[in-house]
């Protein structure tokens, strides 16, 4: 009997390269993937920061590099009236804008949540002061406010409401609440846009309940949209509070912080002091003594407000 | 508790004319369905009855007031929304008592209905979650029992079980009749369902495109159709609807099949209308064709091929046929119903 084996072929398994199997090793893969974003953050932001924190422990000028104080640049600041006086008005230009920009957002929204004919067109114009650059908002207020050709100024004087021009920005505090109003004039469609799209999530059949268990509308605004509307509403609070706090371009173009320094927020002073002032070192300072208010703003308004038990779903424990 | 009235209501959007001047007259404690296809405006005609929308034209009485121009709130009415409308931020028991609340009900008088309302619905142990932590049919508890703690007049269903699984729609369709029945209050509910207003309701309104088609007991539906559409709306399967017209001494459907007809039967009759389950095997019937045999457990249905025409069947026994395989069956004469060329039920 003659057996007849067929040939055995086995696949030689080929060993990878040292390259696929460098690819195939999820450390080297996890850094590679990672190190471009991580050199970008590194580059844009997190050394930018830490400078400007450095900067604040030393007294460098501009043009001569310095040396380690410490605290020095604080302890100067703590003494120093318009350090404090910009802290004061940035407080108040951020708590009274905020106040302003809320209540007529909100009162924007809910309009133009309404059937209203033209509807889009209205949200469109709406969002108009957002769209224009600060900075031309800013001059356009600027002439708005200017001493001598104020529109404001000529259309009261031509209606005989006041007798000579309004002064709207040379003293101290009408310059405040000129700043303060043209901020919210700015910050308003923000809010107002935001805030209406939180309004479209709230399902119709909610205020129809409503209705039928008879809630008068302000009730309605005050059991449904305002609970309804909280989660939003401290998200848009946070950045707004943030951007607001923050503000630089309408203070420095229509005032540039004064008259007499009394309209600097801590943004236009860090940068009144550090750049022409050239004391590179006090204006870092200033913008680092901002940090710790922005993160009580941010604090408060997201775990104040944001997160609710009815949000989460699942247990109730 | 009370009478419900609609008198010739009109409803208009723009141009588009939603309900052509309806009559409903609804008994106090009566549970009424108004079913009808999508669009045919049923939940119109509810929610005008809410108040939630305006009334173009006729009338709307609740316990023999006119109420066109009162608000929703001073109707005496409760609702419970397609998809329970519970308010996500407040817990059961905050659902419940938000009516109470609003109209400043002393808090043990509060405490007292919304424990009374959970004990019905079986929601004792529910009443301090949110919504968001209950299942479907729990929702929909939540919102019936939002509508019990007020004592309505009149409770309106706007297609409550939709949103439901199918085992769960069955428990809640038997749960909600035997509380309507409890509370005896009258009830209107909206469904596009017709099993559900078969088995729920003590009168039924069938609508289509705005108008209402046949009002009446489920049975009386089921027994005396008034039209083609009720005919075919009313029954599942759906009753075989055969054009044709009466002539060899029978029924001559356009697809060639000769089927009899009940003595002293109207030569006008342009549809022969017989339910499948009224159709009986037969060794001397009309000889058909099995298209396809399915099977269900407590019926058989065949469908079959006779001429060109296609006919359901729905049998008791047990039918062994394969599709191909030749069957007779024969109408229940006394259960056929003939309509004319207008669509309409012949006497």
């Amino acid at each position: 009997m003659s057996a007849t084996t067929a040939p055995v072929w086995t696949k030689t398994r080929q060993q990878p390269g040292a390259l696929a199997r460098l690819f195939d090793n999820k450390a080297f893969l996890i850094i590679v993937c990672l190190a471009p974003a991580v050199g970008l953050l590194m580059t844009f932001l997190t050394y930018p920061l830490g400078l400007g924190i450095w900067l604040a422990f030393t007294d460098t000028t501009i043009g001569r590099p310095g040396i380690w104080v410490g605290i020095e640049n604080f302890e100067f600041l703590m003494e120093d009236p318009i350090f404090l006086n910009s802290v004061f008005y940035s407080v108040f230009y951020t708590a009274v804008a905020t106040f302003g920009k809320f209540g007529l957002g909100l009162w924007l929204a809910l309009l133009l949540n309404q059937h209203l004919p033209m509807k889009s067109l209205l949200r469109a114009i709406i969002l108009l002061p957002w769209i224009v650059p600060t900075v031309l908002s800013a001059i356009a207020f600027w002439w708005i406010y200017d001493p001598q050709f104020s529109i404001i100024s000529y259309l009261s004087m031509k209606m005989g409401l006041t007798e000579g021009p309004i002064d709207f920005i040379n003293t101290a505090w009408p310059a405040r609440w000129s700043l303060i109003f043209a901020n919210i004039w700015r910050g308003i469609p923000f809010v107002a846009i935001s805030l209406l799209a939180g309004l479209q999530t709230i399902s119709p059949s909610l205020y129809e309940a409503a209705l039928l268990d008879g809630a008068t509308p302000w009730q309605r605004f005050r059991h449904i949209t305002f609970p309804m509307l909280m989660p939003i509403l401290a998200i848009v609070m946070t950045f707004s509070i943030i951007f607001t706090f923050t503000d630089f371009q309408l203070v420095y173009a229509i005032t540039r912080g004064g008259p007499v320094n009394s309209t600097h927020l801590m943004a236009t002073l860090a940068f009144q002091r550090g750049i022409p002032g050239g004391q590179l070192g006090e204006g870092a300072a200033i913008a680092v003594a901002m940090i710790p208010f922005l993160v009580f703003a941010t604090l408060f308004s997201y775990f104040g407000l944001a997160r609710r038990k009815w949000q989460q779903g699942e247990s109730n424990d | 508790m009370a009478t419900v009235s609609v008198r010739q209501a009109k409803k208009v959007f723009g141009s588009t004319k939603i309900l052509h001047g309806v009559d409903v007259e609804i008994a106090d404690g009566e549970f009424v369905v108004l079913v009808g296809p999508s669009g045919c405006g049923k939940s119109t005609l509810l929610r005008m009855i809410a108040g939630l929308e305006n009334i173009s034209g006729g009338e709307i009485a609740i316990g023999g007031r006119v109420v066109n121009n009162v608000p929703p709130k001073d109707r005496d009415i409760a609702m419970v929304f397609q998809n329970y409308a519970l308010y996500p931020h407040m817990t059961v028991r905050e659902n419940m008592a938000f009516s109470m609340k609003l109209a400043k009900a002393p808090a043990d008088v509060m405490e007292e209905e919304v424990k009374r309302a959970a004990k019905i619905l079986g929601l004792d142990a529910l009443l301090d979650r949110y919504p968001r932590q209950l299942s479907g049919g729990q929702r929909q508890r939540v919102a019936m029992g939002r509508a019990i703690v007020r004592h309505p007049q009149v409770f309106l269903f706007d297609e409550p079980l939709s949103n439901l699984d199918a085992k769960l729609r069955v428990q809640m369709r038997s749960e909600i009749k035997e509380l309507q029945q409890r509370l005896a209050t009258t009830t209107i509910y909206v469904t596009h369902d017709q099993i559900e207003a078969m088995t729920m309701a003590d009168q039924i309104v069938v609508m289509n495109g705005g108008r209402i088609e046949q009002a009446g007991a489920p049975l009386a539906l089921y027994d005396r159709p008034a039209n083609l559409f009720v005919a075919g709306f009313i029954g599942s399967p759906a009753m075989n609807l055969l054009p044709g017209r009466v002539a060899d001494g029978g029924f001559r459907t356009d697809g060639g099949a000769l089927l009899p007809l009940p003595p002293g039967a109207n030569a006008q009759a342009a549809t022969y209308g017989i339910r499948p389950e009224h159709l009986m095997l037969a060794d001397d019937g009309v000889e058909g064709t099995i298209v396809l045999v399915e099977p269900t457990g407590s019926e058989t249905q065949v469908t079959l091929r006779i001429g060109e025409t296609q006919i359901i069947g729905a049998f008791r026994e047990r039918v062994q046929g394969r599709p191909g395989d030749l069957l007779r069956v024969a109408p229940d004469l006394s259960l056929v119903h003939l309509f004319g060329p207008d669509g309409n039920r012949l006497p």
